[in-house]
């Protein structure tokens, strides 16, 4: 086990160090970072003193370790745009990210596996080819239209909720909340609806796919055979194998529900992380995309590592494998 | 009366064009504490028969006709939690492949706790304590510390010992095994079917054993029942059908086995292939494969004769006894 945790800890290192490489040369290749801070007053004299000042004609690799150890100490440079630590910027952006994020996979996961339960094991009735069909819809349409639609239907038509911000927030310490208000929580609901929607289709399907897939297998007819009652033949032997697969790609889902955060932010105005990057592209910060980047690269890497202890944990059979081929 | 009885039994698939007959209207009795071997090539409907019983046959298939009483009780026609009361506690199954019976993500004392606790009263303690009990009967060695273990940590062998003990805990008075010797080694079969024969010497217990093997049927069964094509051709005790085969099949498969000291170089076998489930020709399912087949077999379908204690579906048996 501990062999397994430190070879997928190597691992994500090495992923992270990739990452940060890709970040520092942000800074390198997309335009001159002293071009983007000064002014067309600024002499030539000026420009190299800040040159200097700021590391800039040291060698690449002093330079790419400099960035490496400020990053690792969360210290991601001065925004060029709005002259504030990235670190606290970011810092302050990343509650209402987290919140709609956690918020839209649980909205996916709540629905999307009683859904995915529901039309496999009832594949036949009227009620599981409507969710069917429903479900190509959130396949197949795009976020910021879902987005524009909740809003329209939701916020212009009925006026029940809001179309933009966070609503009500409540502070703790650097974290706001927008979880324990009521205008706080209503302004969450299109949001993640909006977010959610993509992955919840694709946690039904996928349930639903393992489901009939497992429901075929032996163990399910033997479990049938011994007199098990059906309930916990679906529920107990069925739904456990299902799982499985669906706990690696809700995993995986969780990151680029961060990521594509970015479009749903855009559309809500949500105080997010990802506006905030939106933003920064529009003013080549290159700060702050580098931050973003370094930042999401980390979500994504951590949450990989927990979702293959999660494996190794639910899944007996990789337990004791472990012996023989670690990490197989 | 007898402990099982199958009466006139017919299993269709719906097809688009015209439902197939998996089983087509066979009869047979198991009485209570006796083997009946049930013996066929691949498709011959024996896996079907034994679904019917238990009530598990894979939609769109569905018992067409006919009865299923167990011990006197017409059981085909419950409902479905009427049918999973007797499954298990009254019948209990053993299926082929030990590899792919038990679920891998749980140990074998919770799938044996579960099942008991399924058809009966007792407390979770009391249940993981007959699991043990039930464990060291099959022959599980440190079954104490086994019970824990999950289904991958065991061998085949010692997994199907593992199916035998889910099969029996609830106490059934009849047991199916599904070909339970078939995915295992040939050292292993002989030990598993002494264990299953052991297990219902001591508890009176019958089984129907499903298998293509007959050296298996001849070692355990008291009766054998031979199906062709979804029919039964021959049925009766094993000692004389080994020995006198009546049906022109059953006297082609003894002639196929091979047999110490025998020259195996001129090995019987039959011409042709069991027909396929859509193309089983009329009258006898036999005839376009069986040596001695005549203008009749063609025509008309024989049924079941019985004579004594065997029972042949074949018009030269027909004949034969007109003849006498």
């Amino acid at each position: 086990m501990l062999a397994f945790i430190l070879k997928r800890l190597m691992q994500s290192l090495l992923v992270m160090f990739f990452v940060a490489l890709i970040a520092f040369s942000m800074f390198q290749f997309v335009g001159d970072p002293v071009h983007q801070m000064v002014g067309i007053e600024t002499t030539l004299e000026e420009r190299e003193e800040l040159r200097e000042a700021l590391g800039l004609n040291d060698p690449i690799l002093v330079q790419f370790s400099r960035f490496v150890l400020d990053a690792v100490t969360f210290d991601f440079g001065i925004s060029y745009q709005h002259k504030k630590p990235v670190a606290d910027m970011i810092l302050s952006r990343m509650p209402a990210t987290l919140e709609l994020a956690v918020f839209s996979a649980l909205l996916a996961l709540a629905l999307g596996i009683p859904m995915g339960v529901y039309t496999g094991l009832r594949r036949n009735t009227l009620f599981a080819h409507v969710l069917m069909t429903v479900s190509l819809a959130g396949v197949s349409l795009p976020t910021f239209l879902i987005g524009i639609l909740l809003i329209f239907v939701f916020a212009v038509m009925l006026g029940w909720l809001p179309s933009f911000g966070r609503g009500e927030v409540i502070d703790f310490g650097w974290w706001s909340t927008g979880l324990l208000t009521v205008a706080g929580l209503k302004a969450l609901i299109l949001p993640s609806i909006t977010l959610g929607l993509f992955q919840m289709t694709l946690i039904m399907r996928l349930v639903r796919s393992e489901m009939l897939e497992v429901l075929r297998t032996d163990y399910i007819k033997f479990a049938r055979a011994r007199g098990l009652p059906e309930y916990v033949v679906n529920f107990r032997h069925a739904l456990k194998n299902a799982l499985i697969p669906v706990i690696t790609v809700t995993g995986l889902q969780l990151g680029s529900i961060i990521a594509f955060a970015i479009i749903t932010e855009t559309v809500f105005q949500w105080p997010g992380m990802g506006l905030l990057f939106l933003q920064s592209i529009q003013t080549v910060d290159i700060p702050i995309m580098s931050a973003y980047l370094i930042l999401i690269a980390f979500v994504v890497v951590a949450i990989n590592l927990v979702v293959d202890i999660l494996y190794y944990v639910i899944d007996p059979r990789l337990r004791a494998t472990r012996n023989a081929d670690p990490g197989a | 009366m007898a402990l099982l009885e199958v009466d006139r039994l017919r299993v269709e698939f719906p097809t688009r064009r015209r439902a197939l007959v998996a089983v087509d209207d066979i009869s047979l009795t198991i009485e209570a504490g006796e083997v009946l071997g049930v013996v066929g090539e691949s498709g011959a409907g024996k896996s079907v028969t034994g679904a019917a019983i238990i009530g598990l046959i894979e939609p769109p298939g569905r018992v067409a006709g006919g009865e299923i009483r167990f011990d006197g009780r017409r059981i085909d026609h419950l409902s479905d939690e009427e049918k999973r009361r007797i499954r298990g506690k009254e019948i209990g199954s053993v299926f082929q492949d030990p590899l792919t019976s038990l679920n891998p993500l749980f140990t074998v004392g919770q799938q044996l706790v579960e099942t008991i606790l399924a058809h009966s009263d007792r407390s979770a303690d009391d249940a993981r304590r007959h699991a043990l009990r039930l464990l060291e009967d099959v022959g599980i060695p440190a079954a104490a510390h086994r019970i824990d273990s999950y289904p991958h940590e065991f061998s085949g062998g010692m997994r199907q010992r593992v199916v035998i003990a889910l099969a029996v805990c609830a106490g059934p008075r009849l047991i199916i095994a599904d070909e339970p010797t078939t995915a295992l080694d040939v050292s292993i079969q002989a030990q598993i079917i002494a264990l299953l024969k052991r297990l219902c010497r001591d508890q009176g217990t019958a089984i129907m054993l499903i298998t293509h093997d007959m050296g298996v049927i001849a070692e355990t069964a008291d009766r054998v029942a031979v199906m062709y094509a979804g029919r039964i051709v021959e049925v009766g005790r094993v000692r004389q059908i080994l020995r006198a085969p009546t049906h022109p099949y059953t006297t082609g498969l003894m002639d196929s086995i091979p047999r110490l000291g025998h020259d195996d170089a001129d090995l019987a076998q039959i011409d042709g292939a069991m027909p396929r489930l859509h193309e089983i020709p009329d009258g006898c399912a036999f005839h376009s494969r069986c040596p001695h087949a005549f203008d009749l077999c063609r025509r008309r379908r024989p049924v079941l004769q019985t004579t004594g204690e065997a029972a042949a579906a074949c018009f030269l048996f027909d004949q034969e006894r007109s003849d006498d």
